[in-house]
């Protein structure tokens, strides 16, 4: 019997996910194509299947579908409207795979979590995997492995995490936004490279343990109902005692940022600077402005340790 | 308790049921928001985030106008997708400019429950008892629903009437006689006189005029055009109008109504988009069901639940050939632009209509 093969796009929630999904299908047996980095045709392809005013991670993730389209049999989307009671995410996950079954002819594998409803991760992964046709025992398997997998490697990234916080003496930056735009080829990592280049230690706000998220992200801001947001919340309340600056990236128009990106900003008293990021956006704006924030951090951390001594 | 003064921000003609629902709860005066005009939007956009979505700027537009005309208490709803996070944020910015105000939000993220209703009343009234409050709850949202079947008449009609400015004139009056209103019976009773008076008022015929469906977000579809601009730039053409998105849709028929949409249209969404995503499909598909000549949507710039949503009602119009065209207002959104791309858009239905 041939071998199912299966893309996942490279994109959006895929850097949050990555383990879970990858290690699911491996241990059901498919094969699994991942999308390469993003890179401007991917972007360029994108923009021709969605809306002109959609957010830029959404565009490029068209255009990761779109290189799939004719490499595998099944591509991986997914919907989720709740993840946790009284809580909520951006509407464009709400309407993804929908989006994407009426934009592309193509099948679509697809989960979708709504909590609301009762349908949790593991009854929609199930569901998946009967749609593919395995036998469900196999498919619970397969789910509680990967699951356990994540959990692990979650653990070992957090750890690593930590031993930054404890041990270095450089200058550390927190660099908070979604994952899919913190690690994105075309967003974060241009970012990220630099202040690594400048002997950074980067702190991630997704690599936070969101164990006391409830806590941490209601000094910001009480009511806040977006999960992924929340998180981002919590990991600066968290963090910005041992950090010496935030950035706050985000990328344009995100609806969930556009809010609470202002309350962060308006309450959250470190030294703070938020890129805002689009489709025509040129590196050596990005980089000027960097500089001049790594240099007042450089400033505010000397004249600190001149006064303790 | 001290005499303080309430006061929220506008949406459509509302403010008149909520006006009479709070002045017979609460022992405070009631003041609304002054009339929306172009200062509102600009005060609201100098201290909005930059690409929050339109609703926003003027909410908070409309909150500066009222602290400074006297406000002490505020009052937001909240729900769908980011407008239930509008409130605290608004209390934030505006606590950061130095207002002193106290703040309440009627509904907390998306759980609209008439127990959390009561006691963010009980606070603004600590006498309040609940047979009082559910009485005048009942006859609010009453008062609500008859608002809204009328405005559908005036929707229809005012392009065409007669003499200019006579359904203007008599919603006026109409509104006048609801806020005073004594119970159920005198409620229904000015409901219908006004309907009869509606409908008697002479319009020009019409035979032969083109029908067009207005679906989209549902602020833009009340507020900044609440004076029928559209209605009535419409009606010069010839075009009758039909709309769907009221306060009456969003609090009773939503809920029973969204699994049989999502039926309907099992071809093109299998799950709900958020806020109102799927239902502007489903009325799209209804539309052309219905034989209608051409479809406008209207939304805020970056109103995220209409952006998923566009690319499917894209497509239902594609497979049908139903000519569509899409609005997007933004703080710059001007008259005159909407003028041209309508005509343009009336030509084009004009010319389809001849074909057939």
């Amino acid at each position: 019997m041939n071998k199912i093969t299966i893309g996942i796009p490279k994109a959006l929630l895929y850097y949050k996910y990555k383990d879970l999904w990858v290690k699911f299908f491996e241990n059901l047996g498919c094969e699994i194509i991942i999308s390469p980095n993003t890179n401007r045709e991917i972007l360029e392809e994108g923009k021709k299947y969605v809306l002109d005013e959609a957010c830029l991670p959404m565009k490029i993730y068209m255009g990761h579908v779109q290189y799939l389209l004719d490499k595998c049999d099944y591509v991986l989307t997914f919907r989720i409207a709740c993840l946790k009671r009284g809580e909520k995410v951006c509407t464009n996950f709400m309407a993804l795979y929908d989006l994407c079954r009426n934009t592309f002819e193509k099948r679509f594998l697809h989960y979708n979590i709504d909590i609301t409803k009762r349908e949790t991760e593991e009854f929609s992964f199930i569901t998946m995997g009967l749609e593919l046709g395995f036998p469900w025992r196999k498919i619970r398997k397969a789910y509680r492995d990967a699951k356990a997998y994540e959990t692990l490697m979650k653990e070992r990234r957090y750890s690593k995490q930590k031993n930054i916080l404890g041990s270095s003496k450089k200058l550390k930056i927190l660099l908070a936004g979604h994952p899919y735009n913190l690690y994105d080829n075309l967003i974060g990592k241009e970012i990220s490279r630099y202040l690594e280049e400048q002997g950074i230690d980067l702190l991630y706000s997704d690599l936070y343990d969101t164990k006391y998220v409830e806590i941490d992200s209601k000094k910001i801001s009480p009511k806040n109902y977006f999960t992924y947001n929340k998180e981002i919340m919590g990991s600066i309340v968290s963090y910005q005692e041992d950090v010496d600056g935030i950035i706050l990236l985000t990328t344009f128009p995100c609806g969930p940022d556009s809010l609470c990106n202002e309350m962060i900003v308006r309450t959250v008293q470190k030294p703070l600077i938020t890129l805002l990021i689009d489709e025509l956006n040129s590196d050596a704006g990005l980089i000027t402005r960097l500089e001049s924030f790594v240099d007042i951090l450089n400033e505010r951390k000397n004249l600190h340790e001149e006064r303790n001594h | 308790m001290k005499k303080e003064i309430i006061s929220f921000p506008h949406l459509g003609d509302y403010s008149v049921p909520i006006t009479y629902f709070l002045t017979h709860t609460t022992p405070h005066e009631i003041r609304p928001a002054p009339k929306i005009t172009k200062q509102t939007l600009e005060l609201g956009s100098k201290y909005s985030p930059d690409y929050v979505c339109i609703p926003f700027k003027y909410n908070l537009g409309n909150f500066i106008e009222s602290l400074e005309n006297g406000a002490t208490i505020l009052l937001q709803a909240g729900g769908g997708c980011r407008y239930g996070y509008y409130a605290e944020v608004q209390e934030k910015i505006l606590k950061d400019l130095g207002y002193d105000f106290q703040f309440y939000s009627l509904v907390d993220s998306d759980h609209f429950t008439v127990s959390h209703m009561f006691q963010t009343f009980r606070k603004l009234n600590p006498h309040l008892p609940f047979l009082k409050f559910a009485y005048y709850a009942l006859l609010t949202l009453l008062m609500i629903f008859y608002m809204d079947k009328l405005d559908e008449i005036i929707r229809q009609n005012i392009g065409f009437e007669k003499k200019p400015g006579l359904f203007r004139k008599t919603k006026t009056e109409m509104l006048e006689t609801f806020s005073h209103t004594k119970g159920f019976l005198s409620l229904t009773r000015a409901y219908f006189r006004y309907k009869k008076k509606f409908q008697r008022i002479e319009i020009r015929s019409k035979e032969n005029c083109l029908r067009v469906g207005i679906i989209g977000e549902l602020y833009t579809a009340m507020e900044p055009f609440a004076t029928y601009f559209l209605e009535e730039e419409l009606a010069k053409m010839n075009i009758e109008i039909k709309r769907f998105t009221n306060v009456t849709y969003l609090l009773f028929l939503k809920k029973w109504k969204t699994r049989g949409m999502l039926r309907k249209i099992h071809r093109y969404c299998y799950y709900t988009l958020g806020a109102d995503g799927m239902d502007n499909v489903y009325r799209a598909k209804y539309l052309i069901e219905e034989g209608f000549d051409g479809i406008i949507h209207t939304k805020p710039f970056g109103c995220t639940p209409e952006i998923g949503a566009i690319p499917i009602i894209d497509k239902v119009c594609k497979e049908e050939e139903m000519p569509i065209i899409y609005f997007s207002f933004d703080s710059g959104a001007s008259d005159t632009g909407i003028k041209t791309r309508l005509e343009a858009f009336y030509d084009m239905i004009q010319a389809k209509r001849g074909r057939e």
